[in-house]
């Protein structure tokens, strides 16, 4: 009788690592293959990668312990049989991969900048930073100070855009289309559902515009034909044209998701604000957009992320971004044949920047709970 | 897309039309000269920062004319696409991008081409162990061709003037050109002779590779300015010529304060030793002696960026002098 009031522990085969491996790895038999299949690949994959990207890799010094500074001197190229990668091309050109052209006398205002947008970045990271608010102005007037710091004015010689590159060029093409993409995606989507037709129209027709061309041609458009619709004597800096254009794209698809977020609160929500004896802008800013905003963050991501990896475009119009100076940097005799390592390089720069914003939605989505229904229903 | 391009630049130009390109140069205290993104030889920054290569070269030369000095110039990338309207439209005061000089470049587009810097063709490479001398060998091989391109059309071309078949691999870049080649998935990769080299010096074993004899189209690259002013164009030409008529007359950057006081009168008007060309040009009197002395002659810039010293290995060939078997010719200097 007693043993049948012991508390038996369940199957090994249930519980613990066991367990877990049975249920997802080995459920059945294809299942069981395919895992068998993928253990497999990585078994023959890992050790290649690991062993080209870092045990065989040449870093600043080749084999034969002669520091390199052309591709003749990469340990695979002296000897077949010997030697990954050749890192030591972005060693010697790390300066122009962080900075472009950036004269290296004033290259302290750019790691300044740098630092700064971390601490700009920092309030909107952690909610739960102390004195958050005031790291918050800091936020917004950053914007002011680093055009200054970077381009020069107020004391500082200035440096012309035409000598930034690389990730100082991708980071302010990316940050500011996002930044500024926002605000403007916001306008155009309260617009586009507005009752007065002329202000809904004209929304309207400005996002299926820009939706409707590839961002090549905006860029072109804000390359070429921008300086000609703007009065004699003024001469727009060839970066920010390309601002515009990127902003002007990333707002309208901006304004779409942003839509979408505002089509998914229910009608409830409008009429109990306007009972409330809300205003317009009091009824949006207090309870329609903050519900919005809330349920379209991974869309919105999704563009951000979207628009970073498009700003390598704007090489079509002759800008050194972060790819841009990849490319150049293969166009140098010393460095012929080395395009695995640079793009790997960059890619690896690209892939830190927009695993780091898809975390960071995560993130936001579960301090929001958005995944939770709201409203009433 | 070009048509378009061709009426942007057009419109531009009739926006941007003002006489004296020379004077804003010399206002504005440097030169705009747009180069390529980056083009093994031709113009790519070097570890420093710095832009090298035969178009960046001829870029400095022309700085150097006007300002005396090498460094007052500043690089605007541009590419295939976007360098004409960015000319047309006056954000460079000129082109060093290897262009091929076209008719409908030069007539249509509203562009003056003063010269050409290089003599550049398609060519074919091939991998050695494939034992074949010349490209009417080639019936039945697999070429590696991008789209789009003059080369295709000058392929198809050569291949059925020869009355040989081939199968075209079509590609989108070089570097997808240098894969496919590598791999094995093509037997021939067409391009550009120049791009051929570079492509060849990027081999881990460039021996296993030949460019084979045949260059079957013309492509003379060379700067361009913009039309209609021709003062400007006159700086720019004979800068190019002057970095020419120095090599014909064996003036180098090494030898050329010994050769003010030598007695051939045609260095010694180069030199601006005799003679008011300068003056003539609106420049200072020793501009070819500045460029000679700071850039080089025409053959210091190219051993020292595309010549077979480099690892582009590019024989002077068609660009050598009339003298030496070439067809480079600078009129004379008088």
């Amino acid at each position: 009788m007693n043993e049948m009031n012991e508390v038996r522990k369940p199957p090994v085969a249930t519980t613990g690592i066991i367990g877990w491996l049975r249920i997802n790895l080995f459920f059945n038999w294809t299942n069981s293959l395919i895992t068998l299949f993928v253990i497999y690949c990585l078994y023959q994959f890992i050790p290649w990668i690991l062993d080209w990207t870092i045990f065989s890799a040449d870093f600043k010094y080749n084999y034969l312990g002669e520091q390199i500074t052309n591709q003749e001197m990469c340990s695979r190229n002296l000897d077949p049989e010997n030697g990954g990668a050749c890192w030591a091309v972005i060693y010697v050109r790390f300066y122009q991969f962080i900075y472009g052209f950036y004269p290296k006398v004033e290259v302290w205002r750019v790691n300044i900048a740098y630092a700064m947008l971390a601490l700009a970045l920092l309030p909107l990271l952690y909610a739960k930073l102390p004195y958050r608010k005031y790291f918050l102005y800091f936020t917004y007037i950053f914007p002011v100070i680093a055009y200054f710091l970077l381009n020069g004015g107020l004391g500082f010689t200035e440096v012309s855009t035409n000598k930034w590159g690389g990730l100082l060029v991708t980071l302010v093409l990316g940050c500011t289309g996002i930044a500024l993409a926002f605000p403007i995606g916001i306008m155009l989507a309260l617009g586009r559902r507005s009752k007065l037709p002329v202000i809904s129209m004209m929304c309207t027709l400005f996002i299926e515009f820009i939706r409707g061309v590839p961002l090549i041609t905006l860029l072109f458009f804000g390359m070429v034909m921008l300086p000609l619709f703007l009065p004699e004597g003024i001469d727009m800096d060839g970066l920010v044209r390309v601002l515009v254009a990127v902003t002007l794209f990333q707002s309208a698809y901006m304004a779409e998701v942003i839509r979408g977020g505002l089509q998914a609160i229910p009608p409830g929500q409008y009429e109990a604000a306007k009972s409330l004896g809300m205003s317009y802008w009091r009824m949006n800013l207090l309870i329609i957009l903050p519900q919005a905003i809330r349920i379209s963050i991974p869309p919105i991501v999704n563009t951000s992320i979207g628009l970073f990896k498009d700003t390598t475009l704007v090489i079509i119009v002759g800008i050194l971004d972060l790819l841009g100076i990849g490319r150049g940097t293969l166009a140098d005799t010393n460095w012929l044949g080395l395009s695995y390592e640079i793009y790997f390089f960059v890619s690896l720069v690209f892939f830190i920047f927009t695993f780091g914003m898809s975390r960071y939605s995560l993130y936001l989505e579960k301090k929001l709970k958005t995944g939770i229904n709201m409203g009433a229903d | 897309m070009k048509k378009l391009l061709s009426i942007f630049a057009v419109v531009a130009f009739a926006f941007s039309a003002h006489a004296g390109t020379l004077d804003d140069v010399k206002n504005r205290g440097f030169l705009k000269c747009g180069v390529t993104t980056g083009l093994a030889g031709f113009a790519a920054p070097d570890d420093n920062g710095e832009w090298a290569g035969l178009d960046a070269d001829m870029c400095r030369a022309v700085a150097v004319a006007v300002f005396g000095d090498r460094s007052k110039v500043e690089f605007i990338t541009t590419t295939g696409k976007s360098r004409f309207p960015t000319l047309a439209s006056g954000e460079v005061d000129m082109l060093a991008r290897n262009t091929t000089w076209t008719i409908s470049r030069d007539v249509n587009l509203g562009f003056e081409f003063v010269g050409v810097n290089f003599y550049d063709g398609q060519g074919f490479m091939v991998p050695s162990a494939l034992g074949v001398s010349s490209a009417t060998e080639l019936d039945g091989a697999t070429v590696c061709i991008q789209t789009g391109t003059t080369t295709e059309l000058n392929l198809a071309d050569f291949f059925r003037l020869n009355g040989i078949s081939y199968e075209a691999l079509p590609i989108e870049t070089n570097d997808e050109g240098k894969e496919n080649l590598f791999a094995g998935r093509c037997d021939v990769y067409t391009t550009d002779a120049s791009g051929l080299s570079s492509t060849r010096a990027a081999a881990s074993n460039p021996d296993k590779w030949v460019v084979l004899p045949e260059i079957i189209s013309k492509e003379p690259l060379g700067p361009l300015v913009r039309h209609g002013d021709h003062q400007w164009g006159d700086v720019v030409r004979w800068s190019l010529n002057a970095m020419i008529i120095a090599e014909e007359l064996g003036i180098t950057s090494e030898n050329v304060d010994a050769q003010t006081s030598s007695n051939v009168p045609e260095v010694l008007r180069l030199l601006g030793v005799e003679g008011n060309y300068g003056e003539m040009l609106e420049l200072s009197n020793d501009w070819a002696y500045q460029i000679i002395k700071q850039i080089g002659n025409y053959s210091e810039s190219y051993e020292a960026n595309v010549g077979p010293d480099t690892p582009l290995e590019i024989a002077r060939g068609l660009n050598a002098l009339w003298t030496q078997g070439g067809i480079l010719y600078a009129p004379p200097f008088r």
